[in-house]
């Protein structure tokens, strides 16, 4: 995507907005908008970028629009006539919907998986081919998602939330922006460039949330901890695409520029917010990032964090990542026992996260041959190839060096 | 996530559907038909295919110094062969499951739902 397409996508929620409130119909607006993005990304490089590109963008939309609805039989004439006599204004710069936009996209009339690619193309700008790419989906599925999720909408009024459903609101859309990250942030590197462009996208679109709710704790946490995590991408793999865990990492190829912003964030947010599960992962995130050398890390601090995070928000993966920092603080006798006592929970019976963790601390505790079991356990569960050569050469690993030291 | 649901057919499945009318035959069809559309239409499904009679299958012969692995399946002549096949793409395993219910070879056990691998990175 070059620069001039990213400030036309940084425009379009805005533009949509205002097309809504001139013309109705969110879906029919979509589609304009949607098709003066791709004629700004053919004609800005080479007419030169308009001295209003908002202006330029609802000019050049709701000439779309109209020609959709003159191109509409069954449209009455009435409102052709409306549509017809709005005077092409220049957006005003009151009228600013974007958060309206983003709301409405993670109705919650629509399924996560709608309101993820809806988001993307509506806020995002991206069209659903590049979102299909992305999530390495065929294109068709994508335009299915999207025209049901807008025919789902066509009921729903086009005005921001009241102040009860505010927070509830919020708290969908801050949940498929970290979907977003997550996707292109897993994705592995060579033949997924488009997916990986997903994390960048996930942290324009929460840069842009974040400003229009400037006070709002989860929405700084989820920013602080997209970037305290997009920091670590580098050294995340091997040159042969291999999996390094966060202790083998390559400290030096982390991005510092990233790792000073997030943490700046997370420090000023978490003093000042009422505290919630993004702001405590990011803070985490921060306290890991900290730390020069994998040695260094503060992990009686991250004990505390995930004592917290357990507390306020509980959930198999908070569970079974605090047990990491439980064996740091205590050993790991003291966290195969704190696993075992919780193993039985069936959010966690038969997860290949499970076994990974038990083989990690068996092989901590000094029992090789019990934790290449355990690795080969999981290497067998899991649903990802990457992870599943990883555990694989750590099961051998272990195998190899308890026979060694056994002759 | 994405899922494949496999419906699998033996001898006795066959015998069922042989001995059913025309019109129960077409209701089993009907629900097919509903099924694959509103999947279509969801954007749920990427691939929905049946496959032809086991009796057109081709074992590709093991070659060269090769040793042939073949234990008891899947062979042409095993008892059991698939029948069909959907490709989903869904918000979690509780939606496969749902989704394969729905299928009529359910009813005898002869569904599965098996997740798909991915290149998915997660932090270690």
């Amino acid at each position: 995507m070059t620069d001039l397409g990213e400030l036309a996508r940084d425009l379009a929620p805005r533009v949509l907005g205002i097309l809504v409130r001139r013309y109705g119909d969110f879906a029919a607006c979509e589609d304009a908008v949607q098709e003066a993005l791709v004629d700004a990304v053919t004609q800005w490089p080479a007419d030169g970028m308009p001295d209003n590109p908002a202006g330029w963008l609802v000019t050049v939309a709701s000439r779309r629009r109209i020609a959709a609805l003159r191109s509409d039989q069954a449209r009455s004439r009435r409102e052709l006539t409306v549509a017809l006599l709005d005077p092409a204004a220049e957006p005003g710069p009151a009228e600013d919907d974007t958060l309206t936009v983003m709301l409405l996209c993670c109705h919650p009339l629509l399924t996560e998986p709608s309101q993820v690619a809806l988001t993307l193309r509506a806020v995002g700008g991206l069209s659903t081919a590049e979102i299909a790419r992305a999530f390495l989906v065929p294109e068709p599925a994508v335009g299915q998602r999207i025209s049901r999720a807008k025919a789902k909408l066509a009921g729903v009024s086009f005005l921001l939330p009241v102040a009860d459903d505010l927070p509830g609101r919020v708290a969908a859309l801050n949940r498929v922006l970290y979907l977003v990250f997550n996707e292109g942030y897993t994705a592995s590197s060579g033949p997924d460039l488009h997916r990986a462009g997903l994390t960048a996208e996930a942290i324009r679109l929460t840069r842009q949330l974040r400003d229009l709710l400037p006070e709002h704790g989860e929405t700084a946490g989820l920013l602080a901890l997209m970037l305290l995590t997009e920091a670590r991408r580098p050294a995340r793999t091997e040159p042969d695409g291999a999996l390094v865990p966060l202790g083998d990492q390559d400290r030096s190829r982390w991005d510092r520029r990233l790792i000073a912003e997030g943490t700046d964030l997370i420090t000023r947010t978490i003093t000042a917010a009422p505290v919630g599960p993004y702001q405590l992962q990011a803070a985490i995130a921060a306290v890991h990032d900290e730390a020069g050398r994998a040695e260094d890390t503060d992990w009686a601090q991250i004990l505390a964090l995930y004592d917290h995070l357990a507390a306020l928000a509980p959930g198999p993966m908070i569970t079974l990542n605090r047990l990491v920092a439980v064996a740091m603080v205590h050993g790991p006798r003291r966290a195969l026992t704190e696993l075992d006592a919780v193993a039985g929970d069936p959010s966690l019976a038969g997860h290949h996260r499970l076994h990974a963790i038990r083989a990690h601390l068996l092989d901590q505790a000094g029992d090789q041959a019990a934790a290449a079991g355990e690795y080969r356990l999981a290497a067998r569960l899991t649903l990802s190839l990457p992870e599943r050569r990883y555990l694989e050469s750590r099961a051998s690993a272990v195998g190899r060096w308890f026979r060694s030291g056994c002759r | 996530m994405k899922y494949v649901v496999l419906i699998w057919s033996n001898p006795g499945s066959r015998r069922i559907w042989e001995s059913l009318s025309a019109t129960e035959r077409a209701g089993g069809l009907r629900v097919y038909a509903e099924l694959t559309a509103e999947l279509r239409d969801s954007g749920e499904l990427l691939a929905s295919e049946a496959l032809a009679d086991p009796d057109l299958t081709v074992r590709i012969p093991a070659s060269g110094q090769a040793k042939d692995l073949r234990t008891d399946a899947p062979l042409a002549e095993a008892k059991e062969h698939l029948a069909g096949f959907y490709l989903i793409d869904v918000a979690d395993a509780a939606r496969a499951a749902q989704i394969a219910a729905r299928i009529p070879e359910a009813r005898h056990g002869m569904v599965e739902v098996r997740p798909v691998m991915n290149y998915d990175m997660p932090d270690l």
